[in-house]
């Protein structure tokens, strides 16, 4: 039996699971915990206290008490309120849940605090509300960054087996993102020049650099972001085949 | 464990929602002491509600006929539709007395973690009854969370080129609670909404 006691922490929510007649499961990624699944009781009366504090998308302050099985939610403040306005367009509501479905499967442990994650989280939720760039290049940037957060950083430009100095025009999703041709494993493909250096601007936050692409080579760049993101994961995320990418 | 038939009755009865070992254990020797009768008539609602239930034509509510009560009853709305989630949604709305109108039943909302999509519901069968003209309103009454929200702008923008009034329900304060536990969205809502009170 684990210590029993009260802490507090911010979260965002990530996913909500019926529970009985009217609680929630909800499933949040905080700062200092990392993924954790806590009780939410009674949220779904339209006079819970929570209201709409437990939805996802909301970056909220918890106080959350620490249960024997699962911990329960006992006071939730809003920090930020980004579901309002990601709900408002669809394409974005659907990048936005692929984002969400990431961060739960790239933080695999519960418990175990993954600060660079809810950090990266909280910054492109900011950035889908805000609608001042494209969904879809936000949810690309999104995957290929937390990708690197969890330890499996794409090269898009040296060779990722032997570090050779690039651009190369070859990228393989199994060896690690481009290759030179000496190293270039059978099955690899070949991106635009341009793909790959969108890539790579999405990589490091060069938004200037990324809005100034071709819508081709955004969709090329999608389909190398969320294949080499699947490579990682051992099985599909299921929201990604829903995103409406424009 | 009890012998042979008891427990399978108890394995049964915990299968259901939101009955748990203890309990399912409890309605097992409640049914064994009953009257005869009383479990009779539970068995005939049981193998009758499989039998004879299905789901509306029209709307996808559940009906014991081709159409539900509401779509054959002629003094229904015709030009009105409101959209819901789930039958029990049209139960709640019913009760109010205040719609005449008729409904379409989705199946539930969009969930993209979840992996349920516009495919997986009844959206193009909700299109279809929308392109024979009849209708000029559309009212979304799909539930007032962040699914419920991103079903309804999702059909707002796929029936917008249709010309038709579309509508969603008012969100707000609860009656009866107090204004100071309101969350920030609810109360933002609750604001954006606000009427002319003219006395």
């Amino acid at each position: 039996m684990g210590p029993v006691g009260l802490y507090r922490d911010e979260g965002v929510v990530l996913r909500t699971q019926k529970l009985g007649e009217a609680d929630r499961i909800i499933t949040l990624l905080t700062r200092e915990h990392g993924r954790i699944r806590a009780v939410a009781k009674g949220v779904r009366r339209t006079k819970s206290k929570f209201g709409a504090r437990l939805e996802p998308f909301m970056h909220v302050d918890l106080q959350i008490y620490e249960g024997r099985s699962l911990d329960i939610v006992q006071q939730a403040e809003s920090l930020a309120t980004y579901g309002e306005r990601i709900c408002a367009d669809y394409g974005r509501y659907t990048a936005g849940t692929a984002m969400l479905e990431t961060a739960e499967r790239l933080t695999s442990e519960e418990n175990e605090p993954a600060v660079q994650h809810f950090l990266l989280l909280v910054g492109g939720l900011r950035t889908l509300a805000d609608g001042a760039q494209p969904a879809s290049l936000v949810l690309d940037a999104f995957l290929v960054r937390s990708l690197a957060v969890a330890g499996y950083a794409a090269s898009f430009e040296d060779c990722a087996q032997c570090a050779r100095p690039g651009p190369h025009s070859y990228f393989n999703v199994a060896a690690g993102g481009a290759v030179c041709p000496d190293c270039r494993p059978p099955g690899s493909v070949t991106p635009a020049a341009e793909t790959l250096v969108l890539l790579s601007a999405l990589l490091t936050g060069d938004w200037a650099a990324a809005g100034a692409s071709e819508a081709r080579h955004r969709r090329e760049a999608s389909g190398l972001a969320s294949a080499y993101l699947q490579w990682h994961l051992e099985r599909g995320l299921r929201s990604l085949p829903l995103v409406e990418r424009g | 464990m009890y012998e042979g038939v008891v427990q399978d009755l108890i394995d049964e009865l915990g299968r259901l929602p939101g009955v748990g070992p203890k309990g399912a254990q409890r309605i097992a020797f409640h049914l064994l002491a009953a009257d005869p009768t009383d479990v009779r008539r539970l068995v005939l609602a049981l193998t009758e509600v499989k039998e004879k239930v299905r789901f509306c034509k029209i709307c996808g509510n559940v009906a014991e006929d081709e159409l539900c009560r509401i779509c054959r009853d002629p003094r229904r709305d015709v030009a009105v539709i409101c959209v819901v989630e789930e039958s029990k949604d049209v139960v709640a709305i019913e009760k109010t007395r205040e719609y005449r109108g008729r409904y379409h039943v989705l199946g539930g909302a969009i969930s993209p973690i979840e992996g349920i999509g516009p495919d997986d519901l009844r959206v193009k069968e909700l299109m279809t009854r929308l392109a024979d003209g009849e209708i000029t309103e559309l009212i979304l009454a799909t539930d007032p969370n962040l699914e419920g929200e991103a079903t309804a702008t999702y059909l707002a923008r796929l029936v917008k080129p249709m010309g038709l009034r579309v509508t969603r329900l008012a969100s707000g304060l609860p009656v009866g609670g107090d204004l100071e536990y309101a969350d920030e969205v609810t109360l933002g809502r609750a604001f954006e909404g606000r009427r002319l009170l003219d006395v």
